[in-house]
C-alpha cells in the first residue's frame, strides 16, 4: 500500500521559507496570494493491504522521526 | 576525569572537543556512532557538524543512532551530558531538553563571534561569576529555539537557561539576537541541571593563539 505524508509547520511557528516564496510570488505579479506554508512531503510504501494497520503504523513513524510534534503538524493519506 | 566524544559521520567539531578536554587533563576517549558501549565517563560530549547531513531535521537521524540509546540511559543515571551546536540539536531530538532548533529568523547560515551572558548557577558554567559577559562563536543554520512562553518562564524561574546572547554589557534584547531564538537563548540545562545543550562553540575559545580563552571556563567547570 502506497501512503503520503505531509509535515508542514503549526500554524503559529513562524516558516521565514514560506513567508520568503509568498513574497517572491507576490513580486512577481500573484497579487491573489494570501498565504504560503512550506513542508516536506513524503512517499511511503508499506506491505501490508489492511488499511487500518497501515494507517496506525505510518502514525508512529510520524510521530517519531518523521515530524518533530513541538513544530510540525502531519497529514496521512493513502494513496 | 574521564570524557568521551561521540563520532557520527559529519561531525566536524569532535577533535576541537577533544583538543580542549586533553588540554585540561580529561582523560577522553572518541565513540562511533555504530558502537553499542559507552566506555565508562564522567562526562559525555555531543559534538558540532552536520551529522548525517542534517537529513530529515538537524540531529533527528543521530537521536535514533544505537549510541545514543547508551547516551539517554547515560544521562538517566545523571552522568554530566554537554552537547554542542549540532550536539545540542540531536539532544532536543532525543527529548533530553525540550524545546525546539528552527531555522534561523534570516534563513542565513550565521559564523560570527558573539556576546553571552552567563548564568554560573549549574555545574557546567560554575567557574564563570553570574552574569559575566563571555565571547563565544556561533556557526550555525538552526538555532532558533522555540518552545511554550510557559517553558521559557519555567527555565527562568529554575535558573535553566545557562546562556543568552547579549552585547558586550549583558544587555539581553532583540537587537542582540543573531538568530530570533526565544529570550535570545543560547543554551539550556535540563531540570535535573546534568545535561547542557548550547549553540556557540567554547572550544574554539581555548587558546589565546586563535582568539581568547572564554571557553575554558566552562571545561574547567566541569572538571571542578
Amino acid at each position: 500500500m502506497k501512503v503520503a505524508v505531509t509535515i508542514t509547520l503549526k500554524k503559529d511557528v513562524l516558516d521565514p521559507q514560506g513567508k520568503v516564496v509568498l513574497h517572491t510570488l507576490q513580486n512577481m505579479g500573484m497579487k491573489t496570494l494570501s498565504n504560503i506554508r512550506q513542508g516536506k512531503y513524503f512517499e511511503i510504501e508499506i506491505e501490508e493491504t489492511n488499511q487500518e494497520i497501515v494507517k496506525k503504523d505510518v502514525d508512529s513513524m510520524c510521530k517519531k522521526p518523521l515530524a518533530n510534534l513541538i513544530i510540525e503538524d502531519y497529514k496521512i493519506d493513502i494513496i | 576525569m574521564r570524557s568521551t566524544v561521540i563520532v557520527f559521520p559529519g561531525s566536524n567539531c569532535d577533535r576541537d572537543i577533544a583538543v580542549a578536554l586533553k588540554k585540561l587533563q580529561f582523560k577522553n576517549e572518541m565513540v562511533w556512532h555504530k558502537d553499542s558501549e559507552l566506555p565508562k565517563s564522567d562526562l559525555i560530549v555531543i559534538p558540532g557538524g552536520f551529522s548525517y547531513g542534517d537529513y530529515l531535521r538537524s540531529g533527528a537521524i543521530a537521536a535514533k543512532s544505537t549510541i545514543l540509546k547508551e547516551v539517554i540511559k547515560s544521562a538517566e543515571r545523571g552522568c554530566l551530558i554537554l552537547g554542542v551546536c549540532n550536539g545540542f540539536q540531536i539532544l532536543i531530538e532525543t527529548g533530553l531538553l525540550k524545546g525546539a532548533l528552527l531555522r534561523n529568523k534570516n534563513l542565513k547560515f550565521i559564523n560570527d563571534d558573539v556576546y553571552l551572558k552567563v548564568n554560573n548557577k549549574n555545574r557546567f558554567c560554575k567557574k564563570y561569576s553570574n552574569n559575566q559577559i563571555i565571547k563565544l562563536n556561533i556557526a550555525h543554520n538552526e538555532g532558533n529555539y522555540f518552545t511554550s512562553s510557559d517553558h521559557v518562564k519555567n527555565m527562568q524561574d529554575q535558573e535553566l537557561i545557562a546562556f543568552q546572547y547579549s552585547n558586550n554589557k549583558g544587555d539581553v534584547n532583540e537587537d542582540y539576537n543573531p538568530n530570533g531564538s526565544m529570550a535570545n537563548i543560547a543554551g539550556i540545562l535540563n531540570e535535573k541541571k546534568n545535561i547542557l545543550g548550547m549553540m556557540p562553540h567554547p572550544e574554539r575559545m581555548t587558546d589565546k593563539l586563535i582568539v581568547n580563552e572564554d571557553g575554558l571556563g566552562l571545561f574547567s567547570s566541569i572538571l571542578n
